[in-house]
């Protein structure tokens, strides 16, 4: 009888959720999707974004991710490489390495606001801009990416080292050729989940790469990335609603597609 | 470039990079708190618990009312969201498999990537209006407390998940020859010997809760009160940086500072009694 309860109640919550992802995906996409055309991507946007499109807003949103998204692979593949291939002789600075990490992971985002906001736009003098935005969003997907990054490195075999290492290659040689080359499925999840955390993040841009819709005319401009934009059209702008469902439509069914990338890409390396 | 040097290169590459990643969230916090301690001085500590309001323009800082809006949301939405994550759990653990399992699998992770943008628009055009009908005026504890539950129950069901697939099969099916039911195998098993990590994991979206700031933003009214009902509308405290940071000066700024600085400390202070209790499995 317990048992019969236990596997409904069970049942009944992953029903739960998969009502919640089907309804709000459902509306975002039948709200955002029926009025879409391809106009609303290649127009500037009019009257506060009401009317008009978001061509400025997506070229911001690329400008910014692109910076985060160097950024982030730069330092964290080094910092990814260090934790699982090179010295191992220092554990107890593996574990602080960690253990940092973990704490980044768990602040909240609005904290890479503040900081980015102080840091980045006042004490290096970036003001508010594309710059900013991209290293402050860079700082908050290291350690998703690290971690993901790690994972794949880990399995490299440990046999490829020794024969690397028997054959008098370079660190470095084995690195690029050899470990590189075999955790490279999960660099690019890692890649391609710092990119969906990157697009669906608004906290920490609003008050480091800014408001303004106009197209960027170099990384020292303020642009406004698209989540920013949903945010200020249904908060700010009335009237914004049906621009804002547009809006979220482009975003929400680009992060799917990048997430539904990463999930095939993680099945078929499983294979 | 002899073997040497470049391997030495390399060394320095990979050890710039660890050190780097290592030293931001100490950056952060110094800076966040440096930034924080002209508080000190104006408006002075005292007056974020003591001063009658929070008027910024007229130099009244308190936060009283919008430190307890952060956590009765967050508890409420741990309250709803971890039953359900934990169930989900169970039904993936010991109820489905195949491609239905793979499937569940997929919808949490894809909703996960949801961004809190889109759950805040969805909250604030959908939802706040249905609770408009029962309550004036919508925006409310109660809205934030569902959109908030929606936003972490996929983590939670994934890390309870992990968690629970991480109980040793042994003990399991000993406890199937025991002749145990399925509600016996799940409640007296299972969940006792996944107890720590199981806790953990929630402690940590805990934290997420309390730290998250569009979808509450967007859809709990924002009126700085200390709420009465479910249907009042509240402003939390990272809502409250949001709004404000953007023409905040001097004391204000500084006040809004500290109050990051109140958040990460909370957080981190969950984190670290989490560990201390229930051992550090960083699940999720």
């Amino acid at each position: 009888m317990k048992d019969r309860w236990l596997s409904v109640f069970a049942l009944s919550a992953v029903v739960v959720i998969g009502l919640i992802f089907f309804v709000i995906v459902g509306d975002v996409l039948s709200r955002g999707a029926v009025s879409l055309s391809w106009d609303f991507l290649v127009e500037l946007p009019e009257r506060a974004g009401r009317e008009g499109g978001i061509l400025s807003v997506l070229v911001s949103t690329l400008l910014i991710l692109s910076i985060c998204i160097s950024v982030t692979v730069v330092i964290g593949m080094g910092c990814a490489v260090y934790l699982s291939d090179a010295v191992a002789s220092k554990p107890g600075f593996h574990k602080w390495v960690e253990r940092s990490l973990d704490l980044l992971s768990g602040m909240p985002s609005i904290l890479f606001g503040l900081f980015g906001n102080a840091f980045f736009c006042k004490t290096l003098g970036l003001g508010f801009s594309i710059l900013s935005g991209g290293l402050t969003l860079a700082c908050m997907a290291l350690p998703l990416f690290i971690r993901t990054s790690q994972l794949g490195l880990q399995m490299v075999p440990v046999e490829y080292r020794h024969s690397a290492e028997a054959l008098g290659l370079s660190r470095w040689t084995r690195i690029r050729v050899i470990v590189l080359p075999v955790a490279l499925p999960s660099l690019l999840a890692g890649l391609a989940l710092s990119i969906g955390r990157a697009l669906a993040e608004t906290a920490a841009l609003i008050f480091t790469s800014g408001y303004v819709s106009r197209m960027p005319e170099n990384l020292l401009d303020s642009g406004r990335a698209l989540s920013v934009h949903i945010y200020d059209l249904s908060m700010n702008i009335p009237g914004g609603d049906v621009n804002a469902y547009r809006s979220a439509c482009v975003l929400l069914v680009v992060i799917l597609l990048v997430n539904l990338g990463v999930s095939f890409g993680a099945t078929r390396v499983v294979r | 470039m002899s073997l040497q040097k470049s391997d030495r290169l390399v060394d320095v590459y990979l050890l710039v990079c660890a050190v780097l990643s290592t030293a931001i969230v100490v950056f952060i916090v110094l800076f966040v708190a440096w930034e924080a301690s002209g508080s000190f001085v104006d408006p002075g500590v005292l007056s974020f618990v003591m001063d009658p309001s929070w008027h910024p323009t007229y130099s009244s800082y308190n936060l009283l009312p919008m430190l307890v809006g952060t956590l009765v949301i967050a508890a409420g939405a741990l309250v709803v969201a971890a039953p359900l994550g934990l169930l989900s759990a169970i039904y993936l653990q010991f109820y489905c498999q195949g491609w239905l399992r793979s499937l569940v699998y997929r919808v949490l992770g894809l909703l996960a990537g949801v961004p809190s943008v889109v759950f805040g628009l969805w909250g604030l055009t959908v939802l706040v209006p249905k609770i408009a009908v029962i309550q004036q005026p919508g925006a409310s504890v109660l809205a934030g407390i569902v959109i908030l539950s929606m936003m972490v129950l996929p983590t939670m069901a994934l890390s309870a998940d992990a968690v629970l697939s991480q109980v040793s099969s042994e003990l399991l099916l000993a406890a199937k020859g025991l002749g145990f039911s399925k509600f016996g195998l799940v409640f007296s098993v299972a969940i006792p010997s996944a107890k720590a990590g199981l806790a953990t994991g929630f402690v940590l979206q805990l934290g997420r809760a309390l730290g998250e700031t569009m979808a509450v933003l967007m859809v709990t009214g924002n009126v700085v009160q200390f709420p009465n009902s479910l249907f009042d509308p509240v402003r939390v405290l990272t809502s409250n940086v949001a709004l404000e940071m953007a023409y905040a000066m001097e004391g204000h700024r500084s006040a809004l500072f500290f109050t990051g600085l109140i958040l990460v400390v909370l957080i981190y202070a969950l984190v670290f009694l989490s560990n201390r209790y229930f051992g550090g499995t960083h699940e999720g």
